[in-house]
């Protein structure tokens, strides 16, 4: 009985109290900041780039793609590309992801996700999610799974993963979605009643990531249906994750 | 000629050095040899113009070495005699070598595709491979997934029940098959791949580098600088602790004792942001690349990470021992899944999960490379094979991992050198690499064209050896119990799917 108090008092208080003010160590490598006027367009950074996420003249990287990896500002001259410890990365729409020079995060983040009157209305205070793997790496899963931890614990919002499709108001995709596992993602989502939405989270799911090469993939599901909420990362930080449905909520 | 060239973890042979038979001259001596206490490390095809040519490492643990051989087979041999008969743990890999270029191993007992490969050369779907049948009266079927009730990767188990009893399980993957092996040799140098290896298990990050990396730093004389080993390694022990760490959180949650589920989550979170701390990624991507390491640890993280190491070791004892000591959890976990250690050995478990059963596995140990040829870690088994003993285990590797850590870091220096550009592979080789990661043993394997290319690139995780020992371990339980057995093992669907 002692120990156990004990263990109660070590434990302490572990979820973070402002989740939309808590900021990332400073060593994340969040929203990325470019700079053309320091830019030779020598083309270093498209070429170590493991997904294809920078285009030159101009400078841009789709974060959509971006796998956040850094080796492009290891490979950099000029120190023209920096990831800053911004977090709040997720968006609404598949353009916004693509940075331009000058793009601070503060000016990304003001309109990133617009949250829609009827959304607020009818998900605002309780949103359940499906989560769907779809052949990733098991990263993703890692930091969804983490949303609902003590840390970050993303119930006190309303947010919650269920186990039913039926009991679902959306689902949350993770992985470039194998050939393999393309029948029982479009089933999962057809199980799911109107209206609902989804979540494409991480840089798999969004683009196929350092997968999209591969024939083994099938992303018809994404040519079919509309993603609401776009989750850059890999794996996204479970704030990203968290910050960008609230955003989408209205919270 | 002799018929095996053997050859250290981590070491690169030239292709014409790996003799070259038929199956039938080689099969006896594969039996002989796992009969005197070798395994199978790798057992995998590859295409060379016409012919198949088909590559046996044997893993001599006694004697840290690594036999390779090779058998061809010409265009019109479709079939060999199976091992799995006499072999169970060549079961998996004759299964793949099957599915993947269509070579019938005779006689295997139950030849079914392991994964769907898009580039196989066995075009059959699920519907083409009926589950296994129970028959009799009451025997009842249970299937579940691919999506699961949770945040959990895809695949599908199959129960033949009982009542609640199980009577067999069979486990079907391939649903995250999105076919890294073969992007790992499309066009472009072995460094620009660092990120894909880092995708092979998302929780596993640091072991794959560290497999991926002795590749990569095949051709280069000498190793990386020695800061950089330390660091790697370093990183790979956090890894380790801190997988174990959340498993231990899961299985506590799957026995309802949210106390455990809850502190321990919690202390996951400190030494996953440890690592963001100095990597800039809770997961370590992006630290280790070939050469070297990205990111330093300098002396103020150093300090910062040590302190907090050290809260973190006080608290994995603190809820440990009321854990491991309380009869509601004792209960739940004591005698429940076992596997003996005769079984572990024929099926050829690796890792946590064999040494859970009395095997005395490691790679560390048995074929040590880096850091572990100079700071050996000490053999940690259990003798039982039940949950209780992959529980207890896990708690003891972590607070193993942490001593580990915490005593490198208390000697690491304040600088030095990081990264030394390895120089390209070497032309038509063939490369080893083994690493104990968190679940056990992951080997990689690559072999070079004539220009340096990677031509075939290898990858078995430890999940591979031991899903089929979780399938054993349920046998006889109740079906109740197959989350708690399933989480004991935590097992890889990234890894096994490739």
């Amino acid at each position: 009985m002692f120990k156990f108090l004990k263990i109660r008092k070590v434990q302490g208080r572990q979820y973070i109290p402002d989740i939309r003010k808590a900021s990332v160590n400073q060593k994340f490598r969040g929203f990325p900041l470019l700079d053309s006027s320091l830019c030779s367009s020598c083309g270093k950074c498209r070429d170590v780039c493991p997904s294809g996420a920078i285009s030159l003249s101009p400078l841009s990287i789709d974060m959509g793609k971006c796998v956040f990896c850094g080796d492009c500002t290891q490979n950099c001259p000029h120190e023209s590309i920096r990831f800053s410890n911004f977090h709040k990365l997720a968006s609404d729409s598949r353009e916004k992801l693509v940075i331009n020079p000058g793009r601070s995060a503060e000016n990304y983040c003001k309109n990133a996700v617009e949250a829609k009157r009827e959304i607020t209305k009818i998900f605002g205070r309780s949103l359940k999610l499906r989560s769907v793997s779809a052949g990733g790496c098991g990263g993703c899963e890692l930091e969804l799974n983490a949303c609902g931890n003590v840390n970050f614990d993303m119930e006190r919002f309303g947010i919650e993963i269920v186990a039913s499709p039926r009991h679902a108001d959306g689902v949350i995709i993770t992985g470039p979605v194998s050939e393999n596992m393309a029948f029982a993602l479009e089933e999962t989502y057809k199980a799911i009643p109107n209206p609902k939405i989804v979540i494409a989270m991480g840089a798999c799911a969004i683009s196929g990531g350092v997968f999209a090469q591969s024939e083994a993939i099938n992303r018809e599901f994404f040519s079919k249906h509309k993603v609401d909420i776009f989750v850059p990362g890999c794996p996204p930080h479970p704030l990203t994750v968290i910050n960008g449905i609230l955003d989408f909520l209205g919270a | 000629m002799e018929n095996w060239i053997s050859e250290k973890n981590g070491q690169s042979l030239s292709l014409r050095e790996v003799p070259v038979l038929r199956f039938a001259e080689l099969r006896e001596d594969i039996v002989e040899k796992c009969r005197h206490g070798m395994r199978i490390a790798g057992f995998f095809g590859h295409r060379e113009e016409k012919t198949l040519r088909l590559f046996i490492v044997l893993a001599s643990d006694a004697e840290s070495t690594l036999l390779v051989s090779s058998a061809v087979f010409s265009e019109d041999e479709k079939s060999y005699e199976s091992l799995t008969p006499e072999l169970p743990q060549f079961s998996m890999f004759e299964r793949e070598f099957y599915e993947s270029y269509g070579i019938e191993p005779l006689g295997h007992p139950w030849l079914k595709s392991v994964r769907f490969p898009h580039d196989g050369a066995i075009k059959k779907n699920e519907a083409d491979y009926p589950f296994f049948k129970v028959g009799g009266e009451g025997i009842h079927e249970v299937g579940v997934g691919p999506v699961h009730a949770g945040v959990i990767e895809p695949g599908h188990f199959r129960f033949m029940c009982d009542g609640e009893k199980v009577i067999h399980l069979e486990i079907h993957l391939g649903y995250q098959h999105r076919g890294i092996e073969k992007l790992m040799t499309f066009p472009g140098a072995i460094s620009g791949k660092s990120v894909l290896a880092e995708s092979i298990a998302g929780d596993s990050v640091i072991a794959n580098m560290m497999a991926f990396c002795a590749i990569a730093e095949s051709g280069s004389e000498g190793t990386p600088p020695l800061r950089a080993v330390v660091i790697r390694t370093i990183a790979m022990e956090m890894e380790r602790a801190a997988i174990h760490i959340g498993n231990l959180a899961a299985l506590a949650g799957d026995i309802g004792y949210l106390t455990a589920n809850a502190f321990f989550g919690a202390t996951r979170t400190y030494v996953i942001n440890l690592l963001l701390a100095f990597s800039g990624s809770r997961f370590g991507r992006g630290l280790i690349r070939p050469g070297g390491i990205v990111y330093d640890i300098d002396p103020e993280i150093r300090k910062a990470v040590i302190s907090s190491l050290k809260m973190v070791k006080d608290r994995v004892i603190l809820m440990g021992e009321q854990m491991f000591d309380f009869p509601g959890v004792l209960s739940r976990f004591q005698r429940t899944g076992v596997v003996d250690a005769a079984t572990a050995h024929k099926i050829g478990m690796v890792g946590l999960a064999a040494r859970a059963s009395g095997l005395k596995t490691d790679v560390r140990s048995d074929h040590p490379s880096g850091l572990y040829r100079f700071s050996p870690l000490h053999r940690l088994s259990m003798e039982t094979g039940d949950v209780f003993a992959r529980a207890f285990l896990r708690y003891l590797e972590i607070k193993q991992s942490l001593d580990f850590v915490l005593e490198q870091l208390e000697e690491l220096s304040d600088e030095g050198s990081i990264m030394k550009s390895p120089a390209p592979l070497k032309a038509d080789s063939f490369i080893m690499s083994l690493v104990e990661g968190v679940r056990g043993e992951i080997a990689h394997f690559c072999i070079t064209d004539s220009d340096g290319n990677i031509s075939r690139y290898k990858i078995k995780d430890p999940s591979f050896n031991n899903w089929p020992g979780l399938a054993y371990a349920v046998r006889n339980e109740g079906i109740s119990d197959f989350p708690l057995c399933n989480k004991s093992f935590d097992l890889s669907y990234c890894g096994f799917d490739l």
